[in-house]
């Protein structure tokens, strides 16, 4: 269990630097197609926000309480890529190629994009929410106490 | 100029590279691992491979920090230090010679950015001409990734997904 930091000065900083590093995060992913950047990038720093938050906040605080929450989702991002999968199958066309997304009045080269960007969100989701539950997992109250008492 | 900057970050490399080997304390081998990864970020960002620098300084230096240093708390007895054992004849004699193996086969590498080397005549060539057109992405690297080769990426997504479930089966009593 991490409990939350003491300093005043860790706690002002953490307010003022979670928000802007998640949207430097969310910057990241939706920019991956036009520069450097992309899905697992944008998705690390997304959950590195979150991880930042527990630790400052703690376990308990409603801050944290999202993440804690959204652990329970942990496979919702495998289900946004092989969900598009599914619907390019649907529209007719092989697995995963975003060309045969049934979405009128889009060029080919417009829906591969807008395939690109969904997939990106879900390698995102899926990358975040393992980052937060690996942090989570390592820091149970359980371990820290096993390795206290023996 | 470049060819001492490049140096420069080679030297850098080695010495945060032994030094996290080296050291006796585990924090301190843990942050010299971090600034290693910093370094070869710097080396990607160098040799024009922005994305995989942009992935090495987010996971490497900033991810994997935080999972050893969470670790060190939650496994390790307060005292950190090392009582390493001096290698043995047989680690002195084997790795020089892989060491000397492995620049042996170096040379046969073709140049770097070499137009002729296999690498870029197969079919890179295809992805830097039609990828605009096709999936109207600039960043040919996101368009190789998950277009051309989404189905790779599907699958190193489930590898992810499959590490979190694992960690999360085996650490935690309760989920």
């Amino acid at each position: 269990m991490i409990r939350p930091h003491d300093s005043i000065i860790v706690q002002t900083l953490g307010r003022f630097l979670i928000p802007v590093v998640q949207i430097f995060g969310l910057h990241v992913l939706f920019f991956g197609q036009y520069g450097p950047g992309g899905g697992f990038v944008g998705g690390v720093i997304l959950g590195m926000g979150m991880i930042l938050s527990v630790l400052i906040f703690g376990h308990d605080n409603t801050r944290s309480q999202i993440a804690k929450k959204v652990l329970h989702a942990d496979g919702v991002g495998m289900l946004i890529f092989a969900g598009v999968g599914g619907l390019c199958m649907i529209g007719g066309g092989e697995f995963l190629n975003y060309a045969n997304l049934e979405i009128p009045g889009l060029e080919t080269a417009s829906r591969r994009s807008l395939g690109i960007v969904l997939t990106q969100i879900g390698v995102a989701v899926d990358v975040a929410v393992t980052a937060v539950s690996i942090v989570f997992s390592l820091s149970a109250e359980e371990i820290i106490e096993d390795s206290i008492n023996g | 100029m470049t060819f001492s900057v490049q140096i420069l970050l080679l030297l850098l490399l080695l010495t945060t590279a032994a030094g996290a080997i080296m050291v006796k304390d585990l924090m301190s081998s843990v942050l010299l691992l971090g600034s290693y990864s910093f370094f070869l970020a710097l080396v990607w960002a160098w040799i024009g491979a922005v994305d995989v620098a942009f992935v090495e300084a987010v996971v490497g230096a900033g991810l994997a920090t935080v999972l050893f240093l969470l670790t060190l708390f939650g496994t390790a007895p307060k005292d950190t230090r090392l009582r390493r054992p001096p290698p043995s004849l047989t680690t002195l004699i084997i790795f020089p010679l892989l060491g000397v193996l492995l620049l042996y086969a170096a040379k046969d590498l073709p140049a770097f950015g070499d137009p002729n080397s296999p690498a870029s005549v197969h079919i890179s060539p295809t992805y830097l001409e039609q990828s605009y057109q096709d999936t109207n992405t600039p960043n040919v690297v996101t368009a190789v990734l998950m277009d051309y080769r989404s189905l790779d990426t599907m699958i190193e997504t489930v590898v992810i997904f499959a590490s979190g479930i694992a960690c999360a089966l085996l650490l935690r009593r309760q989920v």
